[in-house]
């Protein structure tokens, strides 16, 4: 049997809703009822529960956006959202914050102003502009990708340097570094929603283009696509959604790599279904990875993260043990 | 087919990475006939290709309808002049309809879906290679020589009126070869200007034109009949070569 696009998104939306309703009764109280009449959990529900429940569902939609446009616009299966440099120049821009918060009143007021989704967002858009600048823009891609390794490990080392001097900081850090959907209000909700709004569309439009690039880019040119307009629109769409994500959830782990994968596996799609489907498929991973995260050893929670890494990384593994039998049949 | 544009290329001399690969020359593809470039490996032959197709940049002047290559809008451009490439790698998660309809890229408006005309021109550049039969099958699941005829339906399916191709029977068996072949003269007759590179010399032979190359430059350029052409091939190849006629046609064994 074949689903078509529509039938995988409709499929894919009604999952994302079913897991929102199981987020909003499962908490660290354990399971409540929707219709209860205590105003207390009526109050946990729709302040704390729902805004994170969305915000998990919409982090995760753009991380798994962010992966899709990486792999295709690196035609690389391994490109993942922080392979320009995001993370590294997220975990900087927050370790920064928090040094300068014990530094002087000063400081501490304007580290306060910027905040913790602030400073982190910040950074990962400043680290995605230095490895342009790096890569003397966006002409070629393996330029790109190794200035994004230089910056991933410059910045790495420069907040691994801040957390030495500052033990208050690590201590801090240690959240987001594993990542958290924890910290989700109504706020970061806004935030994600705009992101994955501007993001998305801008994607959705590059799709028939990204198709061209996958039979190189000499053929693509030769199709009349615009490389370097190409390259500019998307690697803004991805870093966007990404540093969207980063700065409201931390570093959720192989949820913007497994996604597009996961949608590949379920048949052979054009990027037009990839970039609708695979943002669909994240948000499901991470709000389910959330809901997993509270309910496993309630009252305790486990960081998010950690669950995304296990899942992410059996499934991958499973998925090269597959392929790696079907190709052996093949060949 | 949009209205035939002429391509003209007049070449200073052509560059990669500071070694000069072409030297001062001049190649303009006429419609109506296929060009056949040869020459030994090295010959700079692929760049010639390249550089006609505006993908390489080159001290010169590369005209199309008259009208300066850079002065054209990418998309109109795309429409007058298709390319084929050697190795276009990838795309295996793309149906094989799927890649023969982004030849019809520069045809379409921007996120509007597939017309009666594309879904058309596709259909009938896959019967022309007859690779219509695995059109829901992932380029993946196809080998080589399937493969190549699905990239030649892509770059048929472009319907312009320049069509470059860079070896294009690589992989080919003998029978789709000849097909090839036929495709390659029924387009010319259409008043296309068909060029391809290729390493087979009995089937450049069979062009209307042959180009030899050697080291950068053209060194002959004539009827794939005349004695000339021969003794340019001979030269190029160090006179191992053995050209004979049968049957009408001409053939060259290694000698």
């Amino acid at each position: 049997m074949t689903l078509g696009t529509r039938g995988r998104a409709a499929l894919l939306l009604a999952l994302g809703a079913g897991l929102f309703v199981l987020g909003l009764t499962i908490g660290s109280t354990g399971w409540s009822p929707l219709t209860s009449a205590d105003e207390g959990l009526r109050q946990i529900l729709w302040d704390i529960r729902a805004p994170r429940s969305l915000g998990a569902w919409l982090a995760g939609a753009l991380l798994a956006l962010a992966g899709a446009i990486g792999q295709g616009l690196f035609r690389n299966p391994l490109a993942d959202p922080y392979l320009l440099g995001s993370s590294a120049g997220a975990s900087l821009g927050l370790a920064v914050m928090l040094f300068f918060l014990g530094v002087s009143p000063a400081s501490t007021v304007l580290a306060l102003r910027v905040g913790m989704t602030g400073s982190a967002f910040i950074g990962s858009v400043a680290a995605v502009l230095l490895t342009l600048v790096l890569a003397r823009g966006v002409e070629q891609t393996l330029r790109l990708l190794l200035a994004g390794v230089i910056v991933g490990v410059v910045l790495g080392s420069g907040t691994a340097l801040l957390t030495l001097i500052n033990l208050d900081v690590m201590r801090t850090m240690q959240s987001f570094m594993l990542g958290s959907t924890g910290f989700l209000g109504w706020n970061s909700v806004l935030v994600l929603l705009a992101s994955l709004a501007l993001a998305g569309p801008v994607a959705l439009g590059c799709s028939r283009s990204l198709d061209a690039l996958s039979l190189g880019e000499a053929t693509a040119r030769s199709l009349g696509v615009r490389l370097a307009l190409l390259r500019l629109l998307l690697v803004a769409a991805m870093s966007l959604s990404t540093a969207a994500a980063v700065a409201q959830c931390g570093l959720i782990a192989f949820v913007g790599l497994v996604a597009p994968h996961l949608v590949r596996s379920w048949g052979n799609v054009t990027h037009g279904a990839l970039l609708l489907l695979a943002p669909l498929t994240g948000g499901a991973l991470l709000l389910a990875a959330d809901v997993a995260a509270r309910w496993l050893i309630a009252p305790q929670e486990l960081p998010v993260g950690i669950i995304t890494a296990l899942l992410g990384g059996s499934y991958l593994l499973w998925l090269m043990h597959r392929r790696h039998a079907s190709l052996g049949a093949k060949r | 087919m949009s209205a035939p544009h002429r391509l003209q290329l007049v070449l200073n001399g052509l560059a990669l990475d500071g070694r000069p690969v072409l030297w001062p020359l001049q190649f303009a593809p006429e419609p109506g006939r296929w060009t056949a470039v040869v020459g030994p490996n090295g010959a700079g032959k692929s760049t010639l290709l390249r550089a006609l197709s505006g993908l390489l940049p080159f001290d010169g002047q590369l005209t199309l309808g008259g009208r300066p290559w850079a002065a054209w809008p990418a998309r109109e451009r795309a429409r007058a002049l298709s390319w084929l490439g050697q190795n276009e790698g990838g795309a295996d998660e793309l149906s094989a309809l799927d890649v023969v309809m982004l030849g019809r890229l520069p045809h379409q408006a921007w996120l509007a879906p597939p017309s009666a005309a594309d879904h058309a021109a596709v259909q009938q550049a896959m019967a022309q290679t007859q690779s219509w039969d695995w059109r829901d099958r992932p380029l993946a699941q196809l080998s080589g020589g399937e493969r190549q005829r699905v990239l030649l339906a892509r770059a048929l399916a472009v319907q312009a009126g320049v069509l470059l191709m860079d070896e294009p029977l690589a992989h080919l068996d003998p029978p789709h070869q000849s097909d090839w072949v036929r495709l390659a003269q029924a387009q010319a007759r259409a008043g296309v200007a068909v060029v391809s590179v290729l390493h087979e010399l009995n089937i450049a032979l069979q062009a209307d034109r042959l180009i030899v190359m050697a080291q950068g430059r053209i060194v002959h350029d004539g009827a794939a009949g005349d004695a000339a052409t021969h003794a340019a091939l001979q030269e190029v190849f160090q006179h191992r070569l053995l050209i004979l006629q049968a049957e009408q046609r001409w053939i060259a064994l290694n000698a």
